[in-house]
């Protein structure tokens, strides 16, 4: 480093940088927060490749080791098991916001962002939202994957589409869960756990493998007043073309519910309470 | 008027009181070491004064902007480098640069990213990914996100703390250039050594309070400054040693003896070599020479009468 340069590198600014203001500003720092996640994407093979080798292991897995056992009056097995593996994958993949957002604190990186004049929410909404176009690439492949193994839109593009937006509306509001799980917890290791720990049950015990019908009734009980439940079976009369009743309202009121209290929850731990250091 | 003013500074985390009413001034162009032990509250100060963490008491104004009723504002005017670099691994160095860059809504974040990169010696490494760095890189990449938009103060918290000795010295000068530049800067630090250098005032820092601040050379006359210790040869004559060391001794300072060991107060500055050319000349009998600076525990022993306690506790949160 030389005198000459820095003098004209470091010298402190006579006008104070203006301060910007308002939602439009809020929504252009998220993006740009939004960004540093999204360019890694690319780079980061490893994640993706998991990532996308799960659900295409879960979907061998049921649909040839168990689909020939399992039978579920008015489906095939295929058509009954797909949606139900696309929504337990979008929602296992919210638990990288809770990942990702104990990183940057164990690092210091959120020490860094707080200290910037930017909206504070941006922090959390470019990390989730970027989380759910992460999201979106591995839905495409999933999908790919399943139309090979024969799954169909039955319900036609259009349903098929207000299915998978569904799914991925259920995980973002999801994705506030994992962020306030990624706040609370003192490393990133805790986050990895406390995020997937409870999601197995939540996926598990629901409509997405087996009719809840099947299961010993105390569980089919817990299983139908699952949330989980109520989005798999949206989005797989939405796909399979049937009636969805009731149920994909339902589904976008818990959607937009647990997105409401958990940001408003993570927003104002994370702008009220110290980080760690 | 200061650029920084904090004023009876409490926080509590619990129990334990991390600041029980810290007062300190930063004058507009100046360096500011605030000296401490771990866990003496300098962190915590600092995160305040960043608007990181709120106190429970007292006041902080930085560039008549209050810390406390308009964060937003403050944040405009500091730029923070904290004890771990801050730095997305992820990313390239100028990518982390230039992030900054958007986020403050720089015209040219491409251009004023290049700048940085040359000035702080990182142009080599620009299109690298962060997590290849060597701890010094990281550091002084760090600085560089900490000064994109130009602060009017500087906070560099632990700063050489964790690097390897040469990086520290690295640190340093680069430091020192920034301060050359005019940054008013905000520095903690656990080294003496190290606000000595770099500090124009420094505050010492004990279990959340100032304890003591002036210039490093009044508090080191406060504490006696440096001492040489003679280890005198067998046909040693020791009222010629004492008068052997008269050019460099501390008036007033009474040498004390122990042993075959002699140790005067000597003025600052005063090297090894010196002692022993004049010592040769005197032809005083000599086996071993030292020169001991004081340590961050020499100011404490002389300012509390304890050594320095780590207290982990507190700063832990």
């Amino acid at each position: 480093m030389t005198a000459s340069t820095t003098a004209a590198t470091v010298a402190p600014a006579e006008e104070v940088h203006h301060l910007q203001h308002g939602v439009v500003s809020a929504l252009r720092d998220s993006w740009i927060e939004a960004t540093r996640h999204l360019r890694v994407i690319p780079r980061n093979a490893d994640l993706l490749i998991f990532a996308t080798l799960q659900p295409i292991m879960f979907v061998v897995l049921f649909r040839y080791v168990f689909g020939g056992s399992i039978t579920i009056p008015g489906f095939t097995y295929n058509q009954y098991l797909m949606p139900g593996i696309f929504a337990q994958t979008v929602v296992f993949g919210s638990a990288f916001t809770g990942i990702g957002i104990a990183e940057d604190m164990q690092k210091g990186f959120i020490d860094r962002l707080r200290s910037l004049p930017i909206s504070q929410s941006a922090v959390l909404i470019g990390r989730t939202v970027s989380d759910t176009l992460r999201n979106m690439i591995t839905f495409a492949v999933m999908l790919a994957v399943a139309f090979a193994i024969g799954f169909r839109f039955d319900g036609g593009l259009l349903r098929g589409i207000a299915a998978t937006a569904l799914l991925l509306a259920f995980a973002y509001a999801f994705s506030w869960i994992q962020a306030l799980i990624g706040l609370s917890v003192k490393s990133v290791e805790a986050a990895n756990s406390a995020g997937f720990i409870w999601m197995f049950p939540m996926t598990f015990v629901s409509s997405a493998f087996v009719d809840t019908a099947s299961m010993p009734t105390w569980l089919g009980k817990v299983a139908d007043a699952n949330p989980f439940t109520l989005a798999t079976n949206a989005a797989r009369a939405l796909y399979n073309g049937r009636d969805p009743g009731n149920s994909v309202w339902q589904a976008l009121l818990w959607a937009a519910g647990i997105t409401v209290v958990f940001a408003f929850l993570t927003i104002r731990r994370f702008t009220t309470t110290a980080t760690r250091g | 008027m200061p650029i920084v003013e904090a004023e009876g500074l409490v926080k509590r985390f619990g129990q334990t009181e991390a600041l029980r009413g810290l007062d300190l001034q930063l004058d507009r162009g100046t360096v500011l070491g605030v000296l401490g032990p771990n866990g003496a509250g300098k962190t915590t100060a600092v995160r305040i004064l960043t608007t990181l963490l709120k106190p429970d008491a007292g006041r902080a104004v930085i560039d008549g902007v209050d810390v406390v009723a308009e964060p937003h504002k403050v944040r405009a005017r500091i730029g923070l480098t904290g004890q771990y670099a801050a730095v997305d691994e992820r990313l390239t160095a100028r990518e982390n640069l230039e992030l900054v860059g958007r986020f403050f809504r720089l015209g040219d974040a491409r251009g004023r990213s290049v700048e940085l990169l040359r000035a702080f010696d990182l142009a080599e490494e620009a299109d690298r990914p962060v997590k290849g760095f060597s701890g010094g890189m990281r550091r002084r990449l760090d600085i560089a996100m900490s000064l994109v938009a130009r602060p009017r103060v500087l906070f560099l918290d632990e700063p050489t703390t964790g690097l390897d000795p040469r990086s520290r010295l690295g640190m340093w000068d680069l430091i020192e250039s920034l301060v050359a530049q005019g940054t008013t800067t905000l520095l903690t630090t656990q080294y003496l050594e190290e606000a000595d250098r770099l500090a124009d005032r420094i505050v010492v820092v004990d279990h959340g309070h100032v304890i003591a601040e002036g210039t490093a050379d009044e508090l080191k006359t406060r504490i006696g400054g440096e001492r040489v210790t003679i280890t005198l040869g067998p046909e040693a004559d020791v009222g010629a040693t004492v008068a052997a060391l008269a050019p460099f001794r501390i008036d007033g300072a009474e040498p004390a003896r122990e042993g075959r060991e002699l140790t005067v107060g000597v003025r600052p500055g005063t090297t090894t070599p010196e002692v022993v050319r004049q010592l040769d000349r005197s032809g005083v009998d000599v086996h071993d020479v030292t020169i001991q600076r004081p340590t961050l525990d020499d100011v404490f022993l002389a300012l509390t009468g304890h050594a320095a306690e780590e207290r982990t506790q507190e700063e832990a949160a």
